[in-house]
């Protein structure tokens, strides 16, 4: 029986009072006692070697407390990737050395090269202005093609060339894939640009460094998804401070979708200069700084191929994919490409033979990292695209082409030719769903009421699978991951009987605490509101691995149930002991305690009030205190699906494109708090409407970043996006989590940019224009109304 | 300088520079740090407030130039027993927020809006919220929840 706040309510967020009354506790909002100000100076090009530093002048500005340069770093160590990927001869790839100030040369537009600390933050941002660099500048290396084919020059000179692996999934499907190529009856060949986006999370970045001389302890304030993967790579990898000196803290965060995973050098510097003045050290990053240090995302040039036969079943897909890196290699920007793209191009389909082959190019360009959905969206907007035009080429309806290589529901588990195991899944049941929502029979009716008002319209599909809560850490570590991929918590029950939950993952708006209490209500039959959830703070927390991926529920929320089962079984113990009965005859249920076939029973309270005052415990066999972690280790990922349909309308005038539509059929297997979900869903949607129609960022030849603010990098505002139409009714349990849970954060930015992009195509198709076969994103009015005009 | 204005009811003070904007002010003068700031060229909206009743996005508005004024914060904006007001409310029941960030400029606009036009359409909230920018909703959830707190009947908008 769902308990108040049980599974499957749409309980209202417990986290949402302190946002809406001004007192979320963002790391900006912190001030701690005699804290100073640090402002980064940053290179205005984008290659360039560093001849000296000039700081003299900066030191004697008013209220300079520090002037750092990488010069102050050259003994700690660099930032490192998480993921070492091999090459397709077996070479371990090039792994270029990120120091936490650049040192020698500067590599993008952004590369911090010195920071000043200051009694303020203006007074910091004057001295910057003060600070004398002599930089030669050197050519830049922008264009990914170009960057892949320059041994000359090079980003990182310690290395022969710019390539940083070439890549091949699986290179033992190669032969194969080129044979059934070569005898099939039809190839359809499709090159697209998945464009580089900024995530922009709304919270800038932000780290404040406390040293504590007294001690010796660190303390690092920072907008973190993952504070114990930031203390992990800061202790071992670049500062040297032992991990049980060093915590982490992050408080209420401002949004992340990934760009807030990593470790970034801002949080190390402000940590040296701590100790270096003694003082707290403060560093907030403006939005102008953030489209220059923070990862972006996305970022590949592919040829896809799609080999049919004339009834458009599938025979084998091919892909080589350019993807740029960025100057530096950041912490997961390696598995994005590989692991996270490569292993999804089956999608939901029963191709037999696929190969990917991608190649990594270190550019003059800000670093790249997993950006919602990382690779997923890749793969699926490269195989949605190829599919609508390998059904136009066929005169196949998308509908059809799709339904009939989908993989049976009766197939599960599934073995994709990439190498994953699909535990279970229903396609058609997903696009029987959306079919039914998109009023599919009204279609013709609403473009012809369009074409009265001299408007194309078009619908357009796309089907998305995805791979959540990356894992299991004994696979990825032979796969060349450099960390764990499990999550951990604790339950602690206090002696009055409510709950500490102390959990690994950390919201960056999903709203864990609502949702992770939910959880806990229900298993142990206590009121949600008893239960509390702690996160967020290393000093406090199991070590556990944060939030991305779409984890939380499926990786951290089971490591939530296995350390419930942990309590109950020791409140059995507990309650034998109190009812005078053998531990084998005891239940729970419901909250409470009982010897089965009696009305003998403790509630939970009692048995946690026991627990905490053991008078006439049996101590040799009974331990006081009622507190359990658990540690969870997936046996494989979460298979997500679903279905995405966009309806658009285009003025052919302007070129101009309206989602007038949008309607999403989801299975992320059983659903916790179906509101958040739609909520993910209706956010995810937005970020893919927003990659296919608004945003890119854009360099020019020499590597200035011409969308450096929210005056020239366009979002999604609220008058750009429809009401969106969201089903998760179709649901095929996850087979190996307690929860059966898959996740959700992710779906719609992976399913949604080549729905919108085939619904475009549709509409210029319809109106005549067939010879346009594909537009890139983002398809902006200036590229829609080019392609119309030829 | 000294600068005073009337901060949600209250008269308060802080030493400040010329270059002080209003957003630094409120942040860090008087530690009101419930208004956000997202952005350094007046678009996101997470900043703003209601300056006379108006709403002003504190990261543009030097501090001097609002003395003697009245301004109302997120953090004025609760019912005076400290329960959420009917469009603070709105927000929660009809989970406008996610990260949180965005939040204090978002109600704040909706508040102005709704002062304006009590009954506005969708297409006037959509229009009205272009200030504004949230990475997390999709604006679905917050465009419902400002309907709502109109009383007009939200479950117009497409179901979730």
């Amino acid at each position: 029986m769902p308990k108040d706040g049980g599974i499957g309510e749409s309980t209202l967020r417990r986290e949402d009072i302190r946002f809406l009354t001004g007192k979320g506790r963002y790391t900006a909002d912190i001030s701690l006692r005699g804290q100073a100000h640090a402002c980064f100076l940053r290179s205005e090009v984008a290659h360039g070697r560093i001849n000296g530093i000039d700081t003299s002048a900066a030191e004697e500005m008013p209220g300079v407390l520090c002037v750092l340069t990488g010069a102050d770093f050259t003994e700690v160590g660099g930032n490192p990737t998480g993921w070492l990927v091999q090459s397709r001869d077996g070479a371990t790839m090039k792994e270029p050395k990120r120091p936490v100030l650049a040192h020698g040369k500067v590599r993008h537009v952004g590369d911090a090269y010195a920071m000043v600390v200051a009694e303020t933050y203006e007074q910091a941002k004057d001295a910057c202005e003060a600070i004398v660099a002599d930089i030669t500048e050197l050519p830049a290396l922008v264009d990914l093609a170009a960057a892949a084919a320059d041994t000359a020059n090079r980003v990182h000179e310690e290395f022969d060339n710019n390539v940083v692996f070439d890549w091949g999934w699986i290179e033992e499907n190669r032969a194969a894939v080129d044979a059934a190529f070569a005898s099939a009856p039809h190839v359809t060949t499709l090159e697209l640009v998945n464009n580089r986006l900024s995530p922009n999370a709304m919270e800038p970045r932000a780290s404040i460094g406390d040293f504590d001389s007294g001690t010796g302890d660190y303390k690092l304030y920072t907008t973190s998804q993952n504070p114990h993967l930031t203390r992990l790579l800061i202790s071992a990898f670049v500062m040297g401070i032992p991990e049980n000196k060093l915590t982490v803290i992050a408080p209420d965060v401002g949004g992340g979708f990934g760009s807030k995973i990593y470790h970034y050098g801002e949080e190390a510097a402000v940590l040296a200069a701590s100790k270096k003045i003694n003082r707290p050290v403060k560093w907030v990053c403006d939005r102008s700084e953030a489209f220059l240090s923070d990862a972006h995302g996305r970022d590949h040039v592919t040829k896809i191929e799609l080999a049919t036969d004339k009834e458009g079943n599938f025979l084998a897909v091919r892909t080589e994919t350019l993807a740029n890196m960025g100057a530096y290699l950041s912490n997961f920007a390696t598995c994005t490409p590989t692991f996270l793209h490569g292993t999804l191009m089956a999608g939901p389909y029963k191709t037999p033979h696929v190969y990917v082959n991608v190649k990594a190019v270190i550019t003059n360009t800000v670093p790249v990292d997993a950006y919602r959905g990382a690779g997923r969206p890749e793969a699926t907007y490269s195989l949605e695209r190829v599919i609508d035009k390998a059904a136009d080429e066929l005169g196949i309806d998308p509908w059809e082409i799709r339904r009939k290589n989908f993989i049976d529901p009766g197939a599960f588990p599934y073995t994709t030719p990439v190498g994953l195991v699909y535990d279970t899944g229903n396609y058609h049941a997903t696009m029987d769903k959306l079919r039914e929502m998109s009023d599919v029979a009204g279609f013709e009716a609403r473009a012809e009421e369009s074409r009265k008002r001299g408007k194309l319209r078009g619908f357009g599909l796309s089907t998305w699978i995805e791979a959540c809560g990356i894992a299991p850490s004994n696979l990825v570590g032979v796969l060349g991951c450099r960390v764990g991929l499990y999550d951990a918590a604790t339950i602690r029950v206090n002696a009055t009987g409510n709950i500490s939950v102390l959990v690994g993952a950390h919201s960056h708006g999903q709203g864990h605490e609502t949702v992770f209490a939910q959880l806990i209500a229900e298993k142990l039959g206590v009121d949600a509101k008893s239960v509390e959830i702690v996160h967020g703070d290393t000093s406090k927390i199991p070590f556990g691995m944060g939030t991305y991926g779409s984890r939380s529920l499926a990786v951290c929320g089971s490591a939530m149930m296995k350390a419930a089962d942990k309590i109950i079984d020791k409140g059995k113990k507990i309650a034998a002991h109190m009812l005078e009965a053998a531990e084998g005859d005891i239940e729970f249920n419901d909250g409470s305690f009982s010897v089965a076939g009696t009305d003998r029973q403790k509630s939970f309270a009692e048995i946690a009030f026991s627990a905490y005052v053991p008078h006439n415990y049996p101590l040799e066999t009974l331990e006081p205190g009622l507190e359990e972690t658990a540690f969870y280790d997936p046996a494989n990922f979460t298979y997500p699906a679903g279905a995405y349909g966009c309806e658009v309308e285009v003025d052919p005038e302007t070129g101009g494109v309206d989602i007038v539509r949008f309607t999403c059929a989801d299975d992320f297997g059983n659903v916790i708090n179906p509101m958040i979900v739609a909520g993910q869903v209706h956010g995810g949607v937005a970020q893919g409407i927003g990659q296919a129609l608004l945003e890119g960022v854009v360099y020019n030849e020499d590597g200035q970043l011409l969308t450096g603010s929210y005056m020239d990098y366009a979002m999604p505002r609220a008058d750009d996006l429809p009401n969106i139409d969201v089903d998760h009714s179709c649901v095929t349990p996850c087979t190996h989590n307690p929860l059966g849970a898959k996740g959700c954060g992710e779906a719609g930015a992976i399913g949604t940019p080549p729905a919108v992009v085939n619904a475009v195509i549709d509409a210029l198709h319809r109106a005549g224009h067939s010879h346009i076969t594909h537009i890139d994103m983002p398809l902006t009015p200036s590229r829609v109304w080019s392609a119309i005009n030829g | 300088m000294k600068v005073t204005m009337t901060v949600n009811g209250k008269s308060m003070s802080a030493e400040t520079e010329g270059r002080t904007l209003l957003s630094s002010f409120l942040r860090e003068g008087l530690g009101l740090t419930g208004t956000h700031v997202g952005c350094d060229t007046t678009q996101c909206g997470a900043c703003t407030v209601h300056v006379d009743g108006e709403p002003v996005k504190s990261c543009t508005v030097l501090a001097q130039d609002v003395a003697g004024k009245s301004v109302t914060t997120i953090e004025g904006m609760a019912n005076k027993d400290g329960s959420l007001s009917v469009l603070q409310q709105a927000f929660q029941t009809h989970h406008g927020l996610q990260c949180g960030f965005c939040t204090p400029g978002m109600v704040m606009a909706s508040a102005a809006l709704l002062n304006e036009n009590p009954h506005p359409t969708e297409e006037e909230v959509r229009h009205y919220l272009k200030g504004n920018i949230c990475r997390c909703t999709g604006y679905h959830n917050i465009v419902k929840a400002v309907l709502a707190a109109s009383g007009a009947d939200s479950q117009k908008l497409a179901a979730e």
